[in-house]
């Protein structure tokens, strides 16, 4: 184990590092520690300049105002509506193509296969133009359906990427042995392979789901008013509407992050499964 | 297992069976590409080779399309605007790289076996799970003068407190810094989990041979976190030269036009109040396709060479 566990050293050593952990964590998380203190400070404190000092009271109010005085509710609501199929689309589309990489052998699979992943790293502005054009065209602009559509299709890049590495590394001899039983390539597919991606499905679908929840750009490109836009772009004209009051606007920021969050705390182990490739196991 | 031959259809005879067997599998994976790939296509192949074409023409989005070849790379070229964004990139891409050693910073000091690290190493994680619409956010609130901590704190040392996003010269800075609070974060991550699969037996071979600390670092546990970094590496170029939300969110590329990127001042032309020149705006997009795709080429390279086994 490299540094040396701490157990290994000096009682002091021990105390010291015990005493850095919060302090450290604490420093790390200052920026969001204040945003939290901040959208539980009532507007009057804020006018007083209490900027730092103790809340006079827990405003827990300032959450209510966000969904009172906003169509905070539907921009949430439009989240979930564009990430949840989002996140099926491309995970199923990419358990497809995945398998069809990692299984067959046939001329262009590593083409085929690379420029999934380039088209997955390429900055957004080149796509930006003839995107917005052809959902406009399609006459799915600002609708749900030619967002999550973009997305679906943007998103099977790092999932194929994902899928045909981790059926790559399931053992051959699975698919060979069904192959000489004579089962046919789809109930291969269906009925062997399938049932063992299970975590590459889970890791992929919370990471998906982060990432297009997360999602501003296409959010501000493909969608226009409340009806439509998730949360993020909607948090973005909530603050030029809450022009300095920075309870709401800190409030918003908490609703808005808990989603991915809460995702992150329950499906942990995939998450970070999923963050890193699989690369580094 | 079953009576089933061998070799299918072999041993029936029949040349049907087989017959149709072999279409099959040689159909099968276009059958299974074919959704994936052709949604990919139309989505982002094709788009990117249209936003070439684009960029030789003038066009405001509605009225028909009009050549004018290279004018506007030609406009490019005298765009003082283009070349503060480019500028941008360029101090983001070189900043944005403190985010290796950082995470791998913050990764050593919290690779121990302790009740709660868990707990820890999920908290110092946070920051790249929450919306960069929301980082930013935080950020806006932690500059700004009179209410944020930052001011309060530089306010405190020199006595005026410096209002970041306001001056030209630090709001660049101002708003990297932000980026890079996720992007420790994880590259943190990377690191952890390749720590986790560091060789113990080498580690307690190289400290017999008295090799500790820095020394220790750099010879045995790097060369052994090479995955972790290539991949650290990536994420990180990649989300240099994507960014764009923070931007946006921060300063809307201000103030007058100091802290725009070209992923910024392209959305700026092709889709704002500054009008609608998609023309122009892809010119610039595949200016910045160009730069990315030098990274994602040597990417592709690496990635071409393991799998080749070389």
């Amino acid at each position: 184990m490299f540094p040396r566990p701490i157990q290994t050293m000096s009682p002091a050593a021990r105390t010291a590092y015990k005493i850095a952990l919060p302090v450290m964590l604490i420093l790390w998380l200052l920026p969001l520690l204040g945003v939290a203190m901040t959208s539980l400070r009532p507007s009057s404190d804020l006018a007083q300049g209490n900027y730092f000092g103790m809340p006079s009271y827990l405003a827990f109010s300032n959450y209510l105002d966000v969904f009172r005085n906003s169509p905070f509710a539907s921009y949430m609501l439009n989240s979930f509506r564009v990430t949840i199929p989002t996140m099926i689309g491309a995970v199923a589309l990419s358990c497809l193509t995945g398998y069809a990489l990692a299984v067959y052998k046939f001329k262009g699979n590593l083409l085929i296969f690379f420029i999934f992943v380039a088209g997955n790293f390429v900055p957004f502005q080149i796509l930006m133009v003839p995107v917005r054009d052809l959902t406009v065209k399609m006459g799915l602009y600002d609708t749900i359906t030619g967002l999550a559509l973009f997305h679906i299709a943007f998103q099977t890049g790092f999932c194929t990427l994902f899928m045909r590495n981790f059926i790559k590394a399931l053992p051959r001899e699975l698919i060979e042995a069904a192959r000489v039983e004579g089962v046919g390539e789809w109930q291969i597919f269906w009925h062997i392979v399938l049932p063992l991606v299970r975590p590459a499905i889970a890791a992929l679908s919370v990471l998906i789901f982060t990432f297009i929840w997360n999602d501003y750009f296409w959010a501000t490109v493909l969608t226009t008013g409340a009806d439509t836009q998730p949360i993020t772009a909607g948090l973005q004209s909530l603050n030029g509407q809450w022009v300095a009051a920075w309870q709401l606007v800190s409030a918003g920021s908490i609703l808005a992050a808990l989603p991915p969050v809460a995702m992150f705390f329950l499906m942990q182990k995939h998450f970070i499964a999923g963050l890193t490739l699989g690369a580094v196991k | 297992m079953t009576a089933a031959p061998a070799i299918p259809g072999s041993a029936s005879g029949l040349p049907g069976p087989r017959k149709r067997r072999r279409l099959s599998r040689k159909l099968a994976p276009w059958l299974f590409l074919a959704p994936g790939m052709l949604m990919f296509l139309i989505y982002v192949i094709i788009p990117i080779l249209q936003s070439m074409w684009i960029s030789f023409y003038q066009w405001d989005g509605l009225s028909p399309k009009h050549w004018i070849g290279m004018e506007n790379y030609v406009e490019l070229l005298d765009d003082d605007a283009f070349y503060t964004s480019l500028k941008n990139n360029v101090i983001w891409l070189v900043l944005y790289m403190l985010a290796i050693p950082a995470g791998l910073f913050i990764a050593l000091f919290l690779n121990q076996k302790l009740r709660g690290i868990r707990l820890y190493k999920s908290l110092f994680f946070f920051p790249f799970v929450i919306s960069q619409v929301v980082v930013g956010l935080i950020f806006s609130w932690f500059y700004a003068p009179g209410f944020g901590l930052f001011f309060a704190l530089t306010k405190w040392l020199d006595g005026t407190g410096i209002a970041i996003l306001a001056n030209p010269h630090l709001v660049t800075y101002g708003i990297i810094a932000a980026g890079l609070w996720p992007q420790i974060a994880y590259c943190m991550i990377l690191y952890l989990t390749g720590l986790n699969s560091v060789a113990p037996d080498q580690i307690e071979a190289a400290r017999l041979d008295g090799a500790k600390g820095l020394k220790m670092l750099w010879y045995v546990v790097l060369p052994q976190l090479r995955p972790a970094t290539f991949i650290a590496l990536v994420v990180t170029i990649i989300g240099a030269l994507r960014s764009f939300d923070l931007v946006s969110i921060m300063t809307s590329g201000g103030p007058f036009g100091s802290s725009r990127v070209l992923s910024y001042y392209m959305y700026e032309q092709a889709l704002s109040e500054y009008g609608y020149r998609m023309g122009y705006g892809a010119a610039i997009a595949v200016v910045l396709f160009a730069i990315m795709m030098i990274f994602i080429s040597g990417f592709i390279w690496k990635m071409w060479r393991d799998e080749r086994g070389l």
